[in-house]
């Protein structure tokens, strides 16, 4: 599904990934622990296509297309998805219609014409029922006066729109109490399924409890340096990051 | 945007054409260029005119040889030599026009290309049109079916022929003809517009609207619009412009006249897309306006204009507010891109008790155009319980292009109630990936968050107008971000 080889991104001419080595197969849900500023973040960021970053070098190849060779629109046409740490507030365009030409750009990539008023709604009703939306949110500008809780709910709602193949979900529990922690990953546990793969960016192992992954790995100063199953997140909780630096230098 | 692309982009959209740079091949009867008694008595008498219609216009020129040019705008242009222009351009063609068929089939092409196929309007929309061209009114459609409720919409010259009395009463009592240079110029040599009268109680079933396009070289249009609902009426009018491309400079010095009587509401909607020069700032119009509306008691008068077009906009559709109780409103869309300039707002002349005002002004500036809003707000000693709320939004779409705000309040009464927001932001990159990311492309990205942003403004236009305007909202700003 997603290969990413030597990933390297820098700010400016700060390097920020130094060669960053994943795969992720179909079906699969890989989670990224590491500390602040240990580049989290920006990955998410150059995967979805945000032109504020450059890349160096490596190469992602998403089902054996180039994705670094496609702009941010196209990697979104294709099935890639980005749940934004900071959901952007739109005044003026209800998130309907936000949705809708989200939905129609996808169809127009693939030769479909712009989908019908009726299905559009049945599906938003369909979609919203699984994150709890309702409808004054539906209704209202895009994430403009939502609370934390419910511009992450809507970030669930767009993927669950959008039924991407491929997610990433960047720090999605920040700012959650546990009430709306256990909505958006219910959402999300939906959603798994053998074609879809879900790379889950989190601080903290308390979102692994609701969404279990199958693979766990510690990004530090731009590389992945370790990689396990699920107990490596509590191992984490348990002993901080301070552990693993120790261990990777020695 | 920290797009590599920026200038790619930005020439991509100065490489633009105007869309609507079409000429229209008419034979057109022309007067030589140049501005003296002789040629107001020569448009007086080409119109048929009575003499104290001559002796008004005269009077006028009179006075507009006194005055000056304006240049307290906020706005850098060669001013017009207003002798090399000429003042008087009719298409030839028969003047009685019995149906939609005897209308010149040139002309008739130049209203498809407009989109406005008065056959289809009949048919579609339910508008009745007064179609302006150089300033000879061509066709007024729905004539019928307005005169049964004794409604008048007709062009200025056949008000001035048929209504004397409405129009010696009503003509220069808003805008008097001294008002301002362009309103003094405009009643001297005003060569068409429309007259609209809607009776006491009566509740206009369709939208009224205008189409003004400028199509000979070398002319100016001087419309002359008078709108009066009787007590208790109801109108709402729609005005549009577009005008062909042109190297030169083209002059448009229009005077609006708005009579609310007691109890009355007008709603007078403007989408403005004259040619706005080319992306070096040549050629494009002057658009230089005098709007002015008068509200009796309880009556309201609401004007709302999206501006697109023109390379310079000097305009300021205001409000006296002279009964008590009434209302007066001004939505605004302005948008400005490559050498365009703007300067654009709204006056609130608060002379009633319990008057109220509501002042919505958006202003977006792309390439590097400016942008200004001007506006006043004036509560006289009289108006106890005055209200005035005003909100005036900037969105800058480059680096290069610049947002202004000049808000005038004057308050001679305490118990007056004025409040006045202003904001000025750059457009999100934020935004615009976020879209991205969703699928949606560049393009339709701007559009969205542009039209979100004009959203107040553009909910107050009548369904067929908004989706025009969005439109044109899209087209005006296409690769515009940098």
């Amino acid at each position: 599904m997603v290969n990413i080889k030597e990933l390297q991104a820098s700010i400016g001419d700060t390097p920020i990934l130094k060669g960053l080595n994943l795969e992720i197969k179909p079906g699969e849900v890989h989670a990224i622990m590491g500390p602040n500023g240990a580049g989290k973040s920006t990955l998410a960021s150059v995967l979805a296509g945000r032109e504020h970053y450059a890349v160096k070098g490596g190469s992602v190849d998403f089902d054996g297309q180039d994705l670094l060779d496609m702009d941010a629109t196209e990697r979104a046409r294709s099935g890639l998805f980005l749940a934004f740490q900071y959901p952007v507030e739109i005044p003026g365009v209800s998130n309907i219609n936000f949705m809708r030409a989200a939905i129609n750009g996808k169809r127009e990539h693939q030769g479909l014409e712009p989908i019908k008023g009726k299905d559009f709604l049945s599906l938003v009703k369909e979609k919203s029922s699984l994150v709890e939306l309702d409808g004054r949110l539906r209704n209202r500008s895009v994430n403009e006066g939502f609370s934390g809780g419910e511009k992450k709910r809507n970030e669930i709602f767009q993927m669950a729109m959008l039924e991407p193949r491929f997610a990433v979900l960047d720090e999605t529990d920040s700012g959650l109490d546990i009430d709306a922690l256990r909505i958006v990953a219910s959402g999300v546990n939906a959603m798994r399924s053998p074609e879809r793969s879900f790379l889950v960016i989190t601080h903290y192992q308390r979102l692994l409890d609701y969404i279990v992954p199958d693979f766990v790995h510690v990004l530090v100063d731009g590389k992945i340096v370790m990689s396990g199953d699920k107990d490596l997140a509590l191992k984490l909780e348990d002993k901080g990051y301070d552990w693993i630096k120790e261990e990777t230098i020695a | 945007m920290a797009y590599d692309g920026k200038d790619k982009v930005l020439e991509e959209v100065t490489g633009k054409s105007y869309e609507f740079g079409f000429t229209t091949d008419i034979e057109s009867d022309k007067a030589p260029p140049g501005l003296n008694e002789g040629i107001i008595r020569l448009i007086s008498s080409k119109k048929e005119e009575p003499q104290w219609m001559l002796d008004w216009r005269l009077e006028a020129f009179a006075v507009w040889q006194k005055m000056e040019e304006p240049d307290w705008p906020h706005l850098q242009y060669k001013k017009p030599d207003y002798q090399a222009i000429c003042y008087y351009a009719a298409p030839k063609q028969k003047k009685q026009l019995g149906s939609m068929d005897d209308v010149d089939p040139e002309m008739r092409k130049t209203m498809e290309k407009l989109g406005i196929s008065l056959e289809e309007q009949k048919r579609l929309s339910g508008v009745a049109v007064d179609f302006v061209m150089d300033s000879v009114s061509v066709a007024t459609s729905f004539k019928k079916k307005l005169g049964e409720l004794g409604i008048i919409f007709c062009s200025m010259s056949e008000a001035v022929k048929e209504h004397p009395k409405l129009i010696r009463k009503y003509l220069g009592s808003v805008v008097p003809t001294k008002d301002n240079f362009f309103s003094a110029l405009n009643a001297a040599v005003f060569t068409d517009g429309s007259f609209c009268y809607i009776p006491k109680g009566v509740r206009c079933p369709m939208e009224l609207s205008t189409y003004f396009r400028i199509n000979e070289s070398g002319t100016g249009q001087f419309e002359r619009t008078l709108v009066v609902a009787d007590e208790s009426s109801y109108v709402s009018y729609l005005e549009g412009c577009t005008a062909p491309q042109r190297d030169e400079n083209q002059l448009h010095a229009a005077v609006v006249e708005l009579v609310a009587l007691d109890e009355a509401e007008i709603k007078y909607s403007t989408v403005q897309n004259w040619y706005p020069g080319d992306a070096e700032g040549k050629g494009g119009v002057f658009n230089f306006v005098t709007k002015r509306g008068i509200c009796h008691r309880r009556s309201k008068i609401s004007w709302t204009q999206v501006e697109t077009g023109s390379a310079v906009t000097w305009k300021y559709p205001s409000c006296i507010l002279k009964g008590d109780h009434s209302v007066g409103e001004f939505y605004s869309v302005a948008v400005t891109n490559n050498a365009q300039q703007a300067d654009t707002g709204t006056k609130m002349i608060h002379l009633g008790k319990n008057t109220h005002s509501t002042i919505i002004s958006k202003g977006i500036s792309a390439g590097k155009s400016h942008n200004s809003y001007r506006g006043l707000v004036q509560i006289m000693p009289s108006a106890d319980n005055a209200r005035n709320f005003s909100q005036c939004d900037s969105l800058l779409m480059t680096d290069t292009s610049g947002a202004h705000t000049f808000p005038y309040i004057e308050v001679k009464n305490p118990t007056a109630k004025v409040e006045h927001e202003a904001t000025t932001s750059k457009i999100g990159e934020d935004q615009i990936f976020y879209c991205l990311q969703r699928g949606i492309d560049e393009e339709q990205a701007i559009s969205l968050i542009v039209n979100g942003y004009a959203k107040e403004v553009l909910n107050q236009l009548p369904m067929e107008f908004a989706v025009e305007a969005q439109k044109l909202l899209s087209i005006s700003l296409e690769g515009s971000v940098g």
